[in-house]
């Protein structure tokens, strides 16, 4: 299928940047979306352009580098994956796609389609952690009974792989899903309750200051979260705080 | 304004504002609907709202805290909110996974407040006037018999102009709460097995309430 590329250019984090358009021939239905970003590119160095700059790595869907905002959603039209998982033929010959990157102050663009996700990270080391000694005498996780529901609610939570989907769709550009998932993950089992408190409130205070929108429940995340992280952990996250504040 | 310096506890005061708001949302109906059965329960009840003192100078002003803070906190999100994407989009389908309603509560909110602010320039500054200014606590005309409150009632639901932003602010009250009620119960971290019912009494209570303010309306207006 032949295709219309409308694609943001942006050479540094300086520069202003704008939609470039680029046309695509001869594209195979079954190729990846970031295998008809390869083609795009080959054609692009072939010419002595500058190719695209993306963000990729594991393209199984599983590490969440790749990111991109294709035709107004994130991972585009699909639902459920990322965009390496995204397949050619969700779209028609002749279509025009717009890809573009994450939007949002927190996650700077830093060339082209690659954004600045450290601030997710930084949320991560404000509290996303447990201190277990490890130092020869851990005790044996399996030794500590722990309710087959929570394990599985914990095991949810833990599917999310970061790559920031969610504060891409969201209209505030708010990270509460991805925030709520590191909090459940840890608030559901006993290895997380003694740092409970200090980690909720602590991620939370980060994750203001990171620049992130305040929540309105639309919903857009859970959507289009590739790993369908709930809502419930964001009720559950809003709990958590409530409870560390009292 | 400490309390308030985290994301959360702006949703939650949010929240409980609405929630406030949404209470007194259905003592007003059930004020408003004695009108169509009987001019007397309705002045009755009016004069009781408007005189004692409890109601006067405890909810009332509990009242007015509660509609200033929800909108202003709202105003204060939705610029915060979009101070947080600073570089837009060229093409963004938020359609493809929330709703209008959900996305626009700005909209259905600030025309809820236009519509609140005609509501005091017709019903309440008058009020004020009368009792406070002007002293009159009797809640009569002069020169007439019984009190006034049916009566002015039915004198403002005559102007069809009136009536038709009345019932267009209701019908945006109703879209406001449609995603309102819920995402007040999700925003204090209620979401648990009881969520269906939440959601399905949040549609129930959506749609209800404002038809009643819509139906008082139009009743007043076309048995005028
Ligand atoms: C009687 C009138 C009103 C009722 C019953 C009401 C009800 C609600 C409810 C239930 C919510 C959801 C709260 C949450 O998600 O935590 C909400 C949110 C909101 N309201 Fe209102 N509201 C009213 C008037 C207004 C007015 C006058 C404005 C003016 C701008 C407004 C603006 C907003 C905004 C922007 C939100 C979204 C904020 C957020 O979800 O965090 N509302 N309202
Ligand atoms: S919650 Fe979902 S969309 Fe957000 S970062 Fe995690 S996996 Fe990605
Ligand atoms: S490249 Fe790893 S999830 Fe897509």
């Amino acid at each position: 299928m032949d295709l219309t590329l409308k694609i943001w250019r942006q050479k540094g984090p300086q520069d202003k940047g704008q939609m470039v358009e680029y046309k695509v021939t001869d594209i195979s239905e079954h190729m990846s979306f970031l295998e008809m970003m390869d083609v795009l590119n080959e054609g692009l160095v072939a010419k002595g352009e500058v190719p695209v700059a993306f963000d990729h790595d594991c393209r199984e869907g599983i590490c969440g580098m790749c990111s991109l905002h294709i035709n107004g959603e994130p991972h585009g039209p699909d639902r459920g994956i990322t965009t390496c998982q995204l397949h050619m033929r969700m779209f028609k010959d002749g279509d025009t796609i717009y890809i573009e990157p994450w939007r949002a102050k927190a996650f700077p663009v830093i060339k082209d389609l690659i954004v600045d996700r450290m601030a997710f990270e930084r949320i991560q080391q404000a509290g996303g952690y447990i201190s277990v000694n490890t130092s020869g005498n851990t005790q044996d996780a399996n030794a500590i009974p722990i309710s087959k529901h929570n394990a599985d609610l914990s095991m949810d939570a833990a599917a999310c792989i970061g790559c920031g989907a969610c504060v891409a769709s969201c209209k505030n550009s708010s990270a509460m899903l991805f925030v709520s998932a590191k909090v459940s993950q840890f608030a559901l089992l006993p290895q997380g309750q003694i740092e409970a408190a200090d980690r909720v409130r602590n991620m939370v205070k980060q994750m203001d200051e990171e620049g992130f929108g305040n929540c309105t429940n639309t919903g857009a995340c859970e959507v289009e979260c590739p790993k369908g992280i709930s809502l419930e952990n964001i009720a559950r996250m809003n709990r958590e705080y409530l409870k560390a504040s009292m | 304004m400490s309390v308030l310096s985290s994301s959360i506890a702006r949703k939650v005061a949010m929240a409980l504002s609405a929630l406030f708001l949404i209470i007194f949302l259905i003592i007003h109906l059930a004020v408003n609907l004695t009108s169509l059965f009987s001019a007397d329960a309705f002045n009755e009840a009016s004069h009781f709202m408007g005189t004692n003192p409890l109601i006067q100078f405890a909810m009332q002003p509990v009242l007015i805290f509660g509609v200033v803070f929800h909108f202003v906190m709202g105003f204060v999100l939705e610029l915060r909110n979009r101070g947080a994407r600073n570089v837009k989009y060229a093409k963004f389908n938020g359609a493809a996974s929330s709703t209008w309603a959900s996305r626009n509560m700005i909209i259905s909110g600030a025309v809820i407040l236009a519509f609140i602010v005609l509501h005091f320039i017709d019903f309440w500054i008058p009020e004020l006037n009368t009792k406070y200014v002007l002293g009159d606590m009797s809640g009569v005309l002069p020169g007439e018999e019984g009190y006034r409150y049916f009566e002015e009632l039915q004198h403002k639901f005559a102007n069809p102009l009136r009536v038709g932003a009345y019932v267009v602010a209701f019908v945006l009250l109703a879209i406001h709460l449609m995603h309102g009620f819920q995402s007040a119960f999700q925003s204090m971290g209620f979401n648990n097995k009881y969520t269906g019912f939440v959601k399905a009494f949040g549609k129930f209570y959506s749609i209800v309430i404002p038809l009643g303010f819509i139906i008082v309306a139009l009743c007043h207006h076309f048995n005028h």
